[in-house]
């Protein structure tokens, strides 16, 4: 699990995704450096998730290139990690569910015992140790699957919309959790449809719409000034909708805003 | 009316004597079947599991094989165990016919269906839930399979108990290959059947009612152990 070497820069080189005959994600290139935590916004069905799961490995892209650096002396995919919206548990204990992440990279047991310790009490999950993972409360399971991440302390954290369905309480609680693994070293990359979170954790910050990346930009100047006009509609809080055009197909309206 | 007062008079008298001719069917009964369910989980859970997280040609036939499998004639598979392990069959070296062995092997081809294709749709259903997060954790098909497993334990449980219940009511099978020899390959269900033969019916259903309450008490057992279990793990 440790490496000198680093899996970063993550580059997407004019990657596209399609299922049952739609372009979900169109010609996609971008470059994740180490460091910047990126926030990635936009309506539904901007592919959002979907552009998550491609640069995790989850998903193929249908045509393009994801790119790890070292790819070649290192596994890409022992040195990331991703939270879900919604925590998946084993039926087994809140410590059992760490060990289980450690065991599948094949860590030594003493090694183990002491990330264990480490990611439950930086999670404040330590005295649901050994507590059945599935009655903890939706926002104590987000908790442990950070903690699982935190465990693997992977190079890399995506994290697709990890406070969805939070409260504010739980909310903050996971946002203090990702900023401590940032801090460590970790390259976050998350989704979000809270322009308030974005803006709170965001250094750069991604606008996707339809499934193309619309904007890129530093997140103060995202925010302060974004340069595509559904991204500034966006940010406003106004409704994005496509009017019908021709034969009724949306692909040939116009994106309009309210 | 009078033949069903005698027979539950005649079975609780047996029960509270403990007939050793009784005790003797019923712990052969429960050696065969829970013999033969042990055998065929552990073979059925893992192919089926296997089944349902591995891509291969010809899958799809596989698991309408499985499903096919699960009606599986008692008769036909004690017949063709009969072929294969009587002195001129290609298993009649051993010495089987007409032993213990023989009924649980005849038991497991009949179980083993069933648990694998209850198992698959368990795990199957599972790995929709789990597997992102698992694939994302770095577990392939085959590390996920003893997971799944694992997790989906309560509900195979279910699957474990429907090949209980196909082996400890299954007569076909075992009078064929085992003949039904008093002390040694009777069963509770082939005793019924040879009781009924005789005419002797009060025997007959002493004999069903242990059988039923038997099966119930298993399966009760087991249902309370489930529930307890799934209750602490939510």
């Amino acid at each position: 699990m440790k490496t000198s070497k680093s899996i970063l820069p993550l580059k997407l080189d004019n990657v596209s995704f399609e299922a049952g005959g739609k372009r979900l994600i169109k010609d996609m290139t971008c470059t994740f450096e180490a460091g910047p935590r990126t926030v990635i916004i936009g309506p539904n069905g901007a592919g959002k998730s979907l552009f998550l799961r491609i640069c995790h490995g989850l998903l193929e892209p249908s045509e393009g290139k994801v790119i790890w650096q070292n790819a070649e002396q290192i596994d890409p995919r022992l040195h990331q990690a991703m939270v879900f919206q919604r925590p998946v548990m084993l039926r087994r204990s809140v410590s059992a569910n760490v060990d289980y992440a450690l065991k599948l990279r094949n860590v030594p047991k003493p090694e183990r015992l002491q990330l264990i310790d480490e990611s439950l009490s930086r999670t404040g999950l330590g005295r649901h140790r050994n507590r059945p993972a599935r009655v903890l409360s939706f926002g104590e399971q987000q908790k442990l699957a950070l903690a699982r991440a935190w465990a693997l302390r992977p190079q890399i954290l995506f994290l697709d919309e990890p406070t969805a369905s939070l409260d504010p309480a739980a909310t903050h609680s996971v946002e203090e959790i990702v900023q401590a693994i940032h801090e460590r070293g970790t390259r976050i990359i998350m989704t979000t449809h809270d322009l308030g979170q974005a803006r709170r954790m965001a250094d750069d910050v991604m606008f996707l719409n339809r499934g193309r990346l619309l904007e890129r930009a530093p997140a103060k100047q995202f925010f302060d000034e974004p340069a595509n006009d559904l991204a500034r509609a966006f940010v406003r809080g106004e409704l994005l909708w496509w009017t019908l055009g021709k034969d009724n197909k949306r692909n040939q309206g116009q994106p309009r805003t309210e | 009316m009078d033949d069903f007062s005698s027979a539950i008079m005649a079975a609780v008298s047996m029960v509270i004597r403990l007939d050793p001719h009784l005790t003797e069917i019923v712990a052969l009964s429960l050696k065969v079947s829970l013999g033969a369910v042990a055998i065929a989980a552990i073979i059925g859970l893992p192919l089926g599991a296997a089944v349902a997280l591995f891509r291969f040609p010809g899958r799809k036939g596989l698991v309408v094989m499985l499903n096919a499998l699960m009606g599986l004639p008692p008769v036909v598979v004690g017949l063709i165990v009969y072929l294969m392990i009587s002195r001129a069959g290609p298993l009649g070296v051993f010495g089987l016919l007409f032993t213990p062995a023989a009924m649980i092997t005849a038991q497991v081809i009949l179980v083993t269906p069933i648990i694998a294709a209850l198992a698959r749709q368990v795990v199957e259903d599972l790995w929709i839930e789990y597997e992102d997060q698992l694939r994302s954790l770095g577990a392939s098909p085959s590390r996920a399979l003893p997971t799944l497993l694992w997790d989906g334990r309560f509900a195979l449980i279910t699957a474990v108990l429907a090949g209980f219940g196909r082996a400890s009511a299954e007569v076909g099978a075992v009078m064929i290959v085992g003949g039904n020899i008093d002390h040694v390959t009777r069963v509770m269900t082939t005793a019924i059947a040879l009781e009924v033969s005789k005419g002797d019916l009060s025997l007959a259903l002493g004999l069903g009612l242990i059988l039923l309450t038997l099966s119930t008490a298993v399966n009760g057992a087991v249902f309370l152990i489930k529930d307890m279990a799934e209750r602490r793990h939510a």
